[in-house]
């Protein structure tokens, strides 16, 4: 169907203004999840952090998992989007803020994980790096101090990102509006107008800003995955971990936002604007970075156990044979039995598979990281001080509620911002002297271009 | 502030107005820069935004990478020489941890500078009235001109109408 400037702009600023009572009981499952969580949280502050399954050895375990788990998700935003843009893949229109989303709330949510491991959150102040009245500087040799300013810059270069392109739709989002409404978006569109001067600056932005965000997202994973790889633990002290984690990262990213995107096209009704072409792009990138973990994986397990250090078999032996073996070869039919058929056969490469196959990668990547924390930390180098490790009922509401609080963020987004760029979506109409600035599979201007 | 604009059906339209209001200027008594053109989205390859184009951003995006770097270096530097720990002999300040916070902050400077350079440039937050149309969210191009001169208003209006103007309007701008 050949749609018009002002169709998009109507589909697209629907769900702003009408909301059916499926997103209102979305909103309350997820905000119930979040108060579960909160309600963990402040068990956990009055009692002390003891309440969590933690012990010697094993000091991290469900909230570093989560922190790595919800950082990795962040992939799926910005860095894909970035380099959709730095591309100019015209497919990208309708999927970037989608994704750009995603990264900011996962981000934040990873960001507040290590606070709650804290114990005394309010203490959180003293990892900023400014000389206290007692001489305490922050170490930075420390990953942990990395990772401060890693995520630091990574969030501020995210939110950056998803605002400014869009400041034109917040414009949009005035025009159309009355009331309350339209003073709330007349403050965020920062009195947008549209004159050429505004979108060529605001283009130039959104370029450097993809430039920069790239290698920005890569050293974030990097710096995570040096948490673990800068100590001397078994199965831990390895430099693959780096590239690693950034694979894993963008495999668990992707498979959040095809999942994302086919619930938003469900419930918001953008059939029209999230097509089946869009999923099969971006299952076709999910096989990809699938046939990519499984080589990561392989080759960091043959190097153990070709090396055949005793104290890293037995953290090996623990995950793929013994203990952990469940999750693990849980972890193998999730990250690959299953979505490789579902991806690489044609047939299956439907909205309906990719779904399928990124609910079981995001499954599966969540167990990766705890397969990587756990165990390790269980059987480190000398057994007398090998233990074991039980998540407790707070942990387990926890890692819960983080899920009820990204699906809260991205429902109330929803309702704020338009999941499609509205420009964008325009630019993909235009057409410069007669000529389709989008070049048309069909013969039709379209609203993307299936090259 | 008031203004007397067309709305065109598409870029060609648009420039052919720009072009003729250009042309016009000087004898029908206003200036280029009262000239006002407003889109819902950005066109790219007419001569009325390519106009607009700059390096400026760039220059000031690698200007404040640069000054984040050196913020990242000191915070380092002088911070581990003024509080020193015990290193086992190894460096105060090394290179290659401090890399990656200076990395960070050469990264953060980049973005935030970015950022201000965005908002100056494109003159944001503007809380004042604007000359808009709704039917620019529609898809038309607004041209026109701000407080044009009374006495040449309605050879403006024929010349708009000339180019290729759907529709001719007078407005005194909306917040």
């Amino acid at each position: 169907m050949q749609s018009t400037a002002e169709q998009i702009e109507q589909d697209l600023l629907r769900p702003l203004f009408h909301s059916s009572w499926k997103y209102w009981v979305a909103v309350a499952l997820a905000a119930s999840l979040l108060l579960a969580g909160v309600a963990a949280f402040g068990y956990q502050l009055y009692q002390g952090i003891g309440v969590w399954g933690l012990n010697s050895p094993v000091f991290w375990a469900f909230d570093i998992t989560n922190f790595v788990f919800w950082i990795g998700i962040s992939h799926a935003g910005t860095l894909i989007s970035a380099i959709l843009r730095l591309t100019n893949a015209t497919w990208r229109r309708p999927v970037t803020r989608c994704a750009e989303a995603i990264t900011v709330f996962s981000v934040l949510i990873g960001a507040i994980i290590p606070l709650c491991h804290l114990g005394r959150p309010w203490l959180a102040f003293w990892m900023i790096p400014y000389p206290s009245e007692r001489h305490i500087w922050p170490n930075f040799r420390s990953p942990l101090a990395w990772d401060f300013f890693a995520i630091s810059t990574y969030l501020t270069g995210s939110t950056t990102f998803l605002f400014l392109p869009t400041i034109p739709d917040f414009a949009a989002v005035r025009d159309a509006a009355t009331g309350f409404r339209k003073k709330v978006y007349r403050i965020l569109a920062l009195g947008w107008q549209g004159t050429p001067r505004q979108w060529m600056r605001l283009e130039t932005a959104m370029h450097i800003m993809a430039v920069v965000i790239v290698p920005v997202a890569v050293s974030v994973h990097t710096i995570v995955s040096w948490d673990f790889a800068m100590t001397l633990v078994p199965m831990w002290h390895s430099s693959i971990f780096g590239p690693y984690f950034v694979a894993g990262a963008i495999f668990s990213g992707i498979a959040a936002l095809i999942l994302a995107m086919a619930l938003l096209r469900k419930f918001l009704h953008l059939e029209e604007y999230l097509r089946p072409i869009h999923f099969e792009n971006l299952g076709k990138l999910l096989l990809t970075m699938s046939l990519l973990w499984f080589y990561f994986t392989f080759a960091e397990r043959l190097t153990a156990w070709y090396g055949n250090s005793p104290p890293e078999m037995a953290v090996f032996w623990e995950s793929i044979r013994k203990q952990f073996a469940p999750l693990f070869w849980t972890m193998v039919v999730c990250n690959f039995i299953i979505p490789v058929p579902l991806l690489a056969i044609k047939r299956l490469r439907t909205i309906t598979g990719t779904a399928i196959a990124s609910a079981t990668v995001v499954v599966g990547m969540w167990l990766e990281r705890f397969l990587i924390v756990v165990p390790a930390l269980e059987h480190k180098f000398l057994p007398y001080s090998w233990g074991t490790y039980r998540p407790t009922w707070v942990e387990d509401t926890l890692m819960a509620s983080s899920f009820g609080m990204m699906a809260l963020l991205y429902l109330l987004f929803s309702k704020f911002v338009p999941m499609i760029s509205i420009w964008e979506m325009k630019v993909g109409l235009q057409t410069h002297r007669g000529v389709p600035v989008v070049a048309p599979a069909d013969g039709h201007v379209a609203l993307e271009g299936p090259q | 502030m008031n203004a007397l604009y067309g709305l065109y059906p598409d870029a060609e339209g648009a420039q052919r107005a720009v072009d003729a209001l250009r042309a016009a200027s000087s004898e029908l008594k206003f200036n280029a820069q009262q000239i006002v053109i407003v889109s819902g989205e950005p066109h790219e390859g007419y001569d009325f935004t390519d106009s607009q184009a700059t390096s400026a951003p760039y220059r000031w995006a690698v200007l404040g990478a640069a000054v984040g770097g050196t913020t990242g270096y000191l915070l380092t530097t002088i911070s581990q020489k003024s509080y020193p720990i015990h290193t086992g002999g190894m460096s105060i300040t090394p290179a290659w941890t401090n890399g990656i916070i200076i990395y960070e902050m050469i990264m953060l400077g980049a973005i935030l500078t970015t950022l201000v350079v965005l908002l100056i440039g494109a003159r944001l937050p503007n809380f004042k009235p604007v000359i808009t149309d709704p039917e620019v969210g529609k898809g038309k191009i607004l041209v026109g001109v701000v407080d044009p001169p009374e006495s040449s208003q309605p050879e403006l209006e024929r010349r708009l109408r000339l180019a290729g103007a759907s529709q001719v309007k007078q407005s005194a701008g909306t917040l």
